[in-house]
């Protein structure tokens, strides 16, 4: 087990080495140029080359990557072009919102997900499995955005149950925090309880066709003792295994939730950044985010053979 | 025992810790929560143009010399200054009890090396400090003399130049950086003070009310006068979304909105907990044709521009409700001291026969102009379709190119032919302030290479700028003005397309907001 | 050719030709909807439609039903009705969203078959020439690490924005999946005695690929399309709301959607009539997909 783990730890080297690969051609091999940005509208081709100087931008270009892989390994993401700041103290305002954006969604998600899942399994063929399934498919089918703008104009704008805008940081209260999060995380909840509902239900279908069902209903159990002893935990992997791809989902819809609730957190830094052509955090953010899709999937591949006797590494 | 200690140490950390939470109300600090055009990623007002950096100036930096409500020169940290009879010696004296944020007193020196930082990137200040200064000085603490080779009716405009660059003073050891490199310490003698560990870039930017700050007696005129600041802490937050931003006015979790676009204009009306002051100072829409490429190098298809544009349609298409804009046939805004529509007859009436019959005569071949259209900024995002439609009704060919601005900003650099990554024209907006005589009206520059993106090449353009600079008095200096707005007109180094004021939208509990070029916020009460 | 081969992919095939999957209403009615949104498409010119690029500042934001004129391009006026209103340009709100069926449909399309065609010729280079296998797997997981809207992104905004450039961008995050899914068969199929002797018998690898390989792709393959497809018509329209999409004037479902959301409490019908026609699309995509997954790959089938 242990073994498994460092054996998986080593080999997300390359592929982070990959992503910065990746990462730094795609920057360098379009056409754009953060200099002439950083030097404003007025400035002219003078001010535009010197500047391009002072970033190093006018090396040759595997000098450049040399140079960044060299600092990213000493544990430096180096600094901002356009805010002169370092990329890490950027991303460490960042974080926390996001996490509690990402967190928060994900608990109303898999909390309201799994049940739905369990009952429209459960009552195959139902007017609410039907719903849920409906739901399901629709979920997947309207932009994220849209939802964000109806939810702000039901919940905020004319009931005023909530705030429209804005993220409240969690030193300054639990409750307005709570509150900030709610309208945000119902937005980016929608199309991941879709993915779950959907999943559990699918495999939880496929368990209770097995004999061992059969078996422990003929054992006189209840439906709700088959559920939770025998159907949940053998249909625990494949809903394990799209919680974790959803992660991918998730860091997309970060983007445009944080833009419609201007919220301060990493997904609205890159859109900023890739605007602004900052070359040092757009890299760094999706490195960072590439890491924790692989750190997620390497968990959830461990959490497997917690979850499944039957998987051994 | 030990034990007990550190629980009673925490019980009474925790009372201590939420004391303040508890107060906090009662203390009824005055917070004012605005959203900008845009949001600040630079706080350097020297190192670039871009306004929401100059707006920042204005906060945390204080001037020398300021422009009133009726763009008169008014001095604002010098107490006096005397002029030699031959007008070519200044001699200028700083205010009492004038400090840094830091608490150190403002001196000569300090303006200085301000002043010599702000020239090195300024280009009124260049021609000021090259053409006519020829010493400039600090006897003692408190004086500051500047010697000219030659007079120049300019000086005193340029010390209290009110847009990008604004000369703004910092201590000397700041203004000591290369000027083309960005400060990274921001201590200015302005009324706020920049509380920097609260500058979250895509978050907000945070100034708190300067306690040791020595207003003027003057009641506040625009940049001028007394600069008194009424609430204790002012808060600019970061919506890029012009809907959401009116959504947070309306539920009152923003209190100020500089620039909500037009045609959310009516919401705001409809909401009486809302209203909108409008500024008088407003804003100019143009086309920069670049003068280098062809086929717009060429003069008489830049001149069939004056005939296929036409304002109102400019104006209509990005404004729409005529309150905000108006119609006006001058390089110089409209109602400022240059303002004149000579030279402009027949021109901007949307003329596309005249037009058609003017690129026939030029032996246009039909060569598609390289329109650069930005797409990210509200305001820009509906000239270039019109544009478009416009020119193309007069027969020319039109490669509209969609991007957002910074790429925009990027390319308009490039001097390569249109089709292999140059450009042939944009369209884009300043404000009155940057725009009032030939000398600051940067397109106007005509010096070839020297010039801006465009690079018009116009020497009886140059000269007559240099002649105003030169000139003695305002009738002189309008003289000129005519005379240069003529030639720019002949020339075509750019093309005025109509006037419109953007209004700000505030609470009703909002008041004193100051009528200025730009958004300051002294004399502003939040009740 | 093998007998399994062949039954498998014809035998999937056929299942769509004939008259069981022609009876299941999940496949023929998002079948036929898709259909009239094509037609649409196709037509666009014929339905009463003006130039979608035609503005108008005297005619802007107007409300569905406004009756007012176009100009004609010779300069004569003619009275029109505009249907869903205008824009704030003063553009015809029904013609862009009939011409942004032509936009939205072809980006859907084209990405789905762009990324399978590279998808599986990846794949199949992978999955057959074992000396590049590692080196394929290990940029395709690198691709597959960084999440896809964060691709799309940089890729499109980083890069001259127009149509070419967001349909590479949409495509190249789905290149991975398809990628792996190609190199299973591949590697499943590879081991199969059939293919084995093919090897024996001295058949060039470009044509045991072409011949045993391909065949037993497709049908996985048309199902993964769908949903690339979907996914792509949606990320479109989430590209043009962050300000990174296609030109704004060129009318796709999603840019008249981000142009008109900044004033959607005033003039809602800017984003509604997209909307619904992103929304109607990717449904019927889904659930086509989805239909098509459960007759064509008899393992899942068997789950649900």
């Amino acid at each position: 087990m242990f073994g498994y783990i460092l054996r998986r730890l080593v080999s997300t080297i390359p592929v982070m080495f990959i992503v910065a690969l990746i990462v730094f051609l795609m920057l360098r091999l379009t056409p754009s140029d953060p200099a002439a940005i950083i030097a404003g509208d007025n400035a002219d081709a003078q001010q535009v080359e010197m500047i391009r100087q002072q970033l190093g931008l006018d090396k040759p270009i595997f000098v450049q990557l040399f140079v960044w892989l060299k600092s990213i390994l000493s544990g430096d993401l180096g600094e901002s072009f356009f805010f002169k700041k370092t990329v890490t103290s950027l991303i460490a305002d960042r974080i926390e919102p996001t996490l509690a954006l990402a967190a928060f969604t994900l608990v109303i998600a898999v909390s309201v997900a799994v049940p739905l899942g369990v009952f429209a399994a459960m009552r195959r063929g139902s007017l609410l499995d039907r719903l849920v399934m409906g739901f399901s498919v629709m979920g997947f089918s309207v932009p994220a955005f849209v939802i964000g703008y109806a939810l702000i104009y039901i919940f905020a704008i004319k009931l005023q149950w909530l705030p429209v805008q804005g993220y409240s940081r969690i030193a300054n209260g639990i409750e307005p925090w709570v509150r900030s999060l709610v309208l945000p995380s119902l937005t980016l909840a929608v199309i991941y309880i879709a993915l779950i509902a959907r999943m559990t239900r699918t495999s939880l279908l496929e368990v209770l066709g097995e004999d061992y069902i059969r078996t422990a209903y003929s054992r006189g159990l209840t439906p709700l003792q088959v559920l939770t002893r025998h159907a949940l935990p053998n249909a625990a992997v494949p809903i394990v295994t799209v919680i974790g791809l959803g992660v991918a989902l998730l860091i997309g819809g970060v983007v445009v939730t944080e833009s419609v609730f201007a919220i301060p957190g990493i997904g609205r830094l890159t859109v900023d950044a890739v605007l602004a052509r900052d070359y040092p955090t757009i890299q760094a953010i999706i490195l960072l985010f590439s890491f924790v899709y692989v750190m997620i999937n390497l968990i959830i591949d461990v959490s497997y053979t917690l979850l499944d006797p039957r998987i051994r590494y | 025992m030990r034990f007990r200690k550190f629980a009673l140490a925490t019980a009474l950390g925790a009372v201590v810790a939420a004391a303040p939470l508890a107060t906090a109300p009662a203390s009824a600090e005055t917070v004012l929560k605005a959203v900008m055009h845009s949001d600040v990623k630079i706080i350097d007002p020297i190192w670039t143009t871009a306004y929401i950096s100059r707006n920042v100036g204005y906060m945390i930096y204080d001037t020398l010399f300021a422009l009133d409500a009726k763009n008169d020169v008014k001095p604002q940290m010098v107490d006096k200054v005397d002029i030699s009879a031959d007008k070519l010696t200044y001699t200028m004296t700083l205010r009492d009890g004038l400090l840094w944020h830091d608490g150190q007193p403002v001196t000569s020196e300090d303006c200085v090396q301000s002043l010599k930082r702000w020239s090195a990137k300024d280009s009124l200040g260049q021609k000021i400090f090259t053409g006519f200064i020829s010493e400039i000085s600090a006897p003692d603490a408190k004086t500051i003399v500047i010697k000219l080779k030659e007079p120049t009716g300019l000086l005193l405009f340029a010390l209290g130049k009110p847009s990008s660059n604004v000369p703004f003073m910092m201590p000397k050891r700041i203004a000591e950086t290369d000027p083309g490199k960005q400060i990274s310490e921001f201590i200015g003698s302005g009324p706020f003070v920049l509380k920097r560990d609260e500058w979250k870039p895509g978050d907000k930017i945070v100034f708190t009310k300067f306690d040791k700050y020595k207003p003027r007696s003057e009641p506040a005129s625009a940049f001028a006068g007394g600069k008194v600041v009424k609430v204790d802490r002012v808060e600019w937050l970061a919506i890029a979304d012009a809907q959401q931003a009116v959504n947070a006015l309306s539920a009152g979790e923003i209190d100020y909105m500089e620039q909500p676009p037009h045609d959310l204009l009516p919401l705001i009306k409809a909401d009486a907990n809302l209203k909108t002051f409008v500024s008088s100072a407003t804003g100019q829409f143009t086309m920069r044709p670049n003068s280098l490429v062809p086929p717009l190098n060429n003069p008489k298809i830049k001149q069939a521009l004056w005939y296929a544009l036409n304002q109102e349609d400019f104006l209509k298409a990005t404004v729409g409700n005529a309150e905000y804009y108006k119609v006006c046939k001058s390089y110089f805004p409209c109602g400022t001291p240059f303002s004149t529509t000579a030279g402009m007859d027949g021109l901007l009436t949307g003329n596309a026969k005249k037009a058609q019959e003017l690129l026939k005569e030029a032996g246009y071949d039909g060569t598609p102009i390289v329109l650069m259209a930005s797409t990210d900024l509200p305001i820009l995002t509906n000239l270039g379709p019109v544009a478009k439609q416009l020119m193309e009704r007069a027969g020319f060919k039109v490669d509209m190119q969609s991007m957002d601005w910074q790429t925009l900003v990027a390319r308009r650099n490039k001097k390569d032919p249109a089709n292999a990554g140059g450009w042939n024209a944009f369209n884009t907006a300043w404000v009155s302030a940057d725009i009032l005589n030939p000398v600051l009206t940067a397109y106007m520059n005509a010096a070839c290479d020297k010039a801006l993106f465009g690079w018009p090449c116009d020497e009886k353009l140059e000269k007559l700028r240099n002649d105003f600079m030169k000139a003695p008095d305002l009738e002189a200096q309008k003289k000129i003005a005519t005379e240069a707005q003529v030639e720019a007109i002949a020339y075509t180094t750019h093309i005025p397309l109509g006037e419109y004021s953007v209004p700000v939208a505030m609470r009703k509990n909002i008041d004193g907001v100051i009528d200025a070029a730009a958004p300051v916020f002294w004399n502003i009460t939040k009740k | 050719m093998s007998d399994r081969a062949q039954t498998q992919t014809f035998g999937a095939l056929a299942k769509l030709r004939l008259p069981p999957a022609a009876r299941e209403p999940a496949i023929v009615i998002p079948a036929i909807i898709l259909g009239i949104l094509a037609l649409i498409a196709i037509l666009a010119p014929w339905l009463g439609t003006i130039d979608p690029a035609l503005l108008d500042p005297t005619q802007r934001n107007k409300l569905p039903g406004f009756v007012g004129q176009i100009t004609l391009p010779d300069g004569a006026k003619a009275p029109y009705t505009f249907h869903m209103g205008t824009d704030n340009l003063g553009r015809d709100i029904y013609s862009r969203v009939v011409y942004g069926a032509r936009v939205s449909l072809i980006i859907g399309a084209l990405v789905a078959i762009v990324a399978t065609a590279f998808g599986l010729a990846i794949g199949m280079v992978a999955g057959y020439v074992r000396w590049s296998d590692g080196l394929i797997m290990r940029i395709m997981d690198g691709l597959m690490a960084i999440p896809p809207i964060l691709l799309a992104i940089a890729l499109v905004s980083l890069s001259r924005a127009g149509l070419v450039a967001v349909i590479v961008a949409i495509a190249i995050p789905e290149i991975p999946r398809v990628v792996r899914l190609v190199r299973s068969i591949v590697l499943s199929i590879r081991e199969e005695p059939y293919v084995e002797a093919a090897v024996t018998a001295g058949t060039p690898t470009p044509i045991l690929l072409f011949r045993h390989v391909l065949p037993n792709c497709i049908a996985p393959l048309i199902v993964q399309a769908t949903f690339v497809a979907a996914s792509a018509i949606l990320v479109e329209s989430i590209l043009s709301f962050l300000g990174v999409g296609i030109p704004p004037e060129v009318p796709s479902w999603g840019n008249i959607m981000s142009a008109g959301r900044q004033y959607f409490r005033i003039f809602p019908h800017n984003m509604l009539y997209p909307g619904i026609c992103i929304a109607v699309t990717v449904l019927c995509v889904n659930i086509l997909g989805d239909a098509l997954r459960d007759r064509l790959d008899p393992k899942l089938r068997k789950r649900v």
